[in-house]
């Protein structure tokens, strides 16, 4: 992989200049993950709706210096996987040449991608389109005013899973988007956070490396919905890897590589949870026990994916 | 003229046949009965190597129009064919493709919409769709589907218009019953057609663009202005390139089919495959000494207004025949566009909208007669005009 220096150097795909707020995890996921395309290769970009597209595209405005797609929000993968079929056809057709190199990628939020997009995403993962999607995980419907979605964790406040005297936050687990998408069979899964760029730019030119379709999950903060300080966004990407709410992980070709904590940098769940509004009545009396749970599910879960390198060492 | 030799095939069969001749760069489909067998018959033109064509068989019709969108704003030319509730699910994407000025050529085999779950014939699928900025054509015969479809992709890629089309047949009517056909040869259709040169395609990547792109207000509004002069404009268009290709196969291509309307004192206004039964008994009414007259618009988005308003200013009355309702409103989709059609072109002759061949009903001789009969007191003033259903 580039050093810092030569990725600094690779030419920027999202200008500055758009309307994202201070701090948000999406343009950082954008600039990473393109750093990712392989240098002798060209690039489509599809955008489910959502943050990133609404405030990359205002006409007549438009930070992606590549070609840029918007369709709708569920369908960002099923978009990507037109481009990538027509890509095909013109070159059946004689119209592109034969040894042009493209790449497509798709973005979307956790909503547009565990939510409203599941099945688009799911049809064009199975159909094995030469393609990589990235869902930026921000854990809700923050583009429309953080109503919770199947990412938001449990006990987090959203505007549609509030804490009152009869619940505290959403009571559902997270859905396991990663483990859905390698169940797919795709030779590519990752799991990433901004806040950990060497891991995150590695990911990605992993998943770009692949021909055929590769998925990408990113913890993405968004400081609006998770009420932080927009300058906690990375600190707060790496303590989620540090107390192992975040595991970073990814799956090539079925076999499971799970990144441990070094056991200096272990945090207890709290150090994540804390900082943010989000979860602050988790730390009122009375609510010890949801605590608790929440940092069982966190060990659960890495118990989790430990089984599964364990059970795909030998593949 | 051609000298094709004429064959027994089905609706879809023929508009089959039709898009492979177009030889789409890319064909996004899902199954949906009735059209399903467009689809079956491209994949085997795909496994036979008979088009260049990506096929890719979708997990569902939102993403069939979805990848659709893709493809053509990659610069493909892009086909896909629904039904019923397929179009009915492909709902969102189909302003967005219009909206996006993106030539897309789309086959619909006209079925009604649940609930009750009904898989027969009747046209509240494609009436649900007919604000959505595509152009839509309506076929009577197996044979108008053919043509109907490849002029369709003619003039959906003129840079006149950029919209997408929906060509239409009605379905197991038209589209899985046989009919006497002929097609062109493939070279023929090739030439007619000519190849698509996209304007701004994704996949120039020395010219980076965006589409689907975010507007406020003003902007807003004013890409609906051009959408609408384009609309506005295709009709121009669709009657030049309907001649142009009746000119290559003999076959007539009108933008209103109108039959006995010179002299007729009874006009009905009716959509796709059942206007043959409408003749039918129009011509023995004639022998009767009835004057009857038939106006089949062949295009509906846009509307022929002024030729349907001119095919019926010499009548007495007019029924006009809806093949589905708008329920609450005070005539069916069809009757509204041909009266406010009359007003806006001054024609005062009194008309009654009915409702018929609802979810695969028999369209019966007797039907198209008690219509006349209604239409001789509707001229002189003494029937009931509100929407009258035929069915039941």
């Amino acid at each position: 992989m580039a050093n810092i220096k030569q990725l600094s150097e690779r030419p920027e795909c999202l200008a500055a200049g758009h309307r994202l707020c201070g701090g948000c995890g999406a343009s950082i996921c954008v600039r990473q993950v393109l750093m990712g395309v392989p240098e002798d290769a060209q690039v489509v970009v599809a955008n489910a709706t959502g943050c990133l597209e609404v405030s990359t595209t205002i006409y007549p405005y438009n930070s992606w210096n590549v070609p840029f797609v918007h369709n709708a929000f569920a369908n960002a993968a099923a978009t990507i996987s037109g481009v990538e079929a027509a890509f095909k056809g013109l070159q059946a057709a004689g119209k592109i040449p034969a040894d042009k190199k493209m790449k497509f990628v798709a973005f979307g939020g956790d909503g547009g991608t565990y939510d409203i997009g599941m099945q688009s995403l799911s049809g064009a993962m199975e159909r094995g389109h030469d393609m990589v999607y990235v869902c930026y995980d921000n854990g809700a419907y923050m583009n429309t005013g953080i109503q919770r979605s199947s990412a938001t964790p449990r006990g987090a406040w959203a505007t549609t899973s509030e804490v009152g005297a009869a619940q505290q936050g959403k009571p559902q687990v997270r859905k396991d988007l990663a483990s859905i998408i390698a169940a797919h069979g795709v030779k590519y899964v990752g799991q990433s956070t901004v806040g950990h760029w060497k891991d995150l730019v590695a990911k990605a030119e992993k998943a770009f490396a692949v021909e055929g379709p590769a998925f990408l999950n990113v913890l993405a903060p968004c400081p609006r919905g998770w009420r932080i300080k927009s300058d906690q966004t990375l600190e707060i990407s790496r303590l989620a890897v540090d107390t192992k709410f975040w595991p970073l992980f990814e799956v090539e070709d079925g076999v499971w590589k799970l990144t441990p904590v070094k056991e200096k940098n272990q945090k207890p769940l709290e150090d994540f949870l804390r900082p943010q509004g989000r979860f602050k009545h988790l730390f009122k009396p009375g609510n010890e026990a949801l605590l608790q749970e929440l940092k069982d599910d966190v060990d659960a879960y890495w118990r989790y994916l430990e089984g599964r390198v364990e059970g795909s060492k030998d593949l | 003229m051609s000298n094709n030799k004429a064959f027994s095939a089905t609706g879809n069969q023929m508009v089959a046949e039709a898009i492979r001749q177009c030889d789409p760069d890319v064909m996004a489909a899902y199954p949906i009965t009735p059209q399903t067998t467009i689809v079956e018959n491209y994949a085997k033109f795909v496994a036979a190597g008979r088009v260049h064509t990506e096929f890719v068989t979708v997990e569902s019709e939102h993403s069939a129009l979805s990848a659709c969108v893709g493809a053509s704003s990659a610069g493909a030319r892009v086909a896909t064919a629904t039904a019923s509730q397929g179009l009915a699910y492909m709902w969102e994407v189909l302003p967005i493709a219009a909206g996006m000025r993106l030539p897309i050529v789309m086959a619909n085999a006209n079925r009604t919409l649940a609930s009750p779950i009904n898989i027969g014939c009747d046209h509240s699928d494609i009436m649900g769709v007919r604000d959505s900025g595509w152009i839509i054509l309506f076929a009577e015969t197996a044979q108008e589907a053919y043509d109907n479809t490849i002029v369709s992709f003619k003039v959906a890629e003129d840079r006149r218009v950029l919209l997408p089309v929906l060509t239409t047949l009605d379905g197991f009517i038209t589209s899985h019953a046989m009919e006497r056909c002929e097609m062109n040869d493939d070279q023929q259709v090739k030439d007619f057609v000519g190849d698509y040169e996209p304007l701004y395609p994704l996949l120039d990547t020395n010219n980076p663009v965006g589409h689907g792109m975010y507007a406020n207000a003003p902007e807003f509004a004013k890409s609906r202005v051009n959408e609408r002069a384009a609309m506005d404009r295709s009709l121009s268009v669709l009657e030049e390139h309907g001649k142009a290709w009746s000119k290559v196969t003999g076959r007539p291509f009108e933008l209103v089919d109108t039959w006995g309307t010179e002299d007729a004192d009874y006009v009905m206004v009716i959509l796709g495959s059942a206007a043959g039964n409408f003749r039918h008994v129009a011509r023995q009414l004639r022998e009767e000494g009835v004057k009857v007259g038939i106006v089949r618009p062949r295009v509906y988005r846009p509307f022929p207004a002024e030729q349907i308003a001119q095919a019926c200013k010499g009548a007495k009355a007019v029924a006009v025949m809806d093949r589905s309702d708008s329920m609450g409103a005070a005539c069916g989709p069809l009757g509204a566009d041909v009266l406010s059609a009359f007003y806006t072109h001054g024609l005062t002759v009194p008309a009654k909208n009915y409702v018929y061949g609802l979810g695969g009903c028999d369209v019966s001789n007797e039907m198209v007669r008690r219509v006349v009969a209604d239409l001789e007191k509707v001229a002189e003033g003494s029937a009931d005009r509100s929407l009258t259903y035929l069915d039941a």
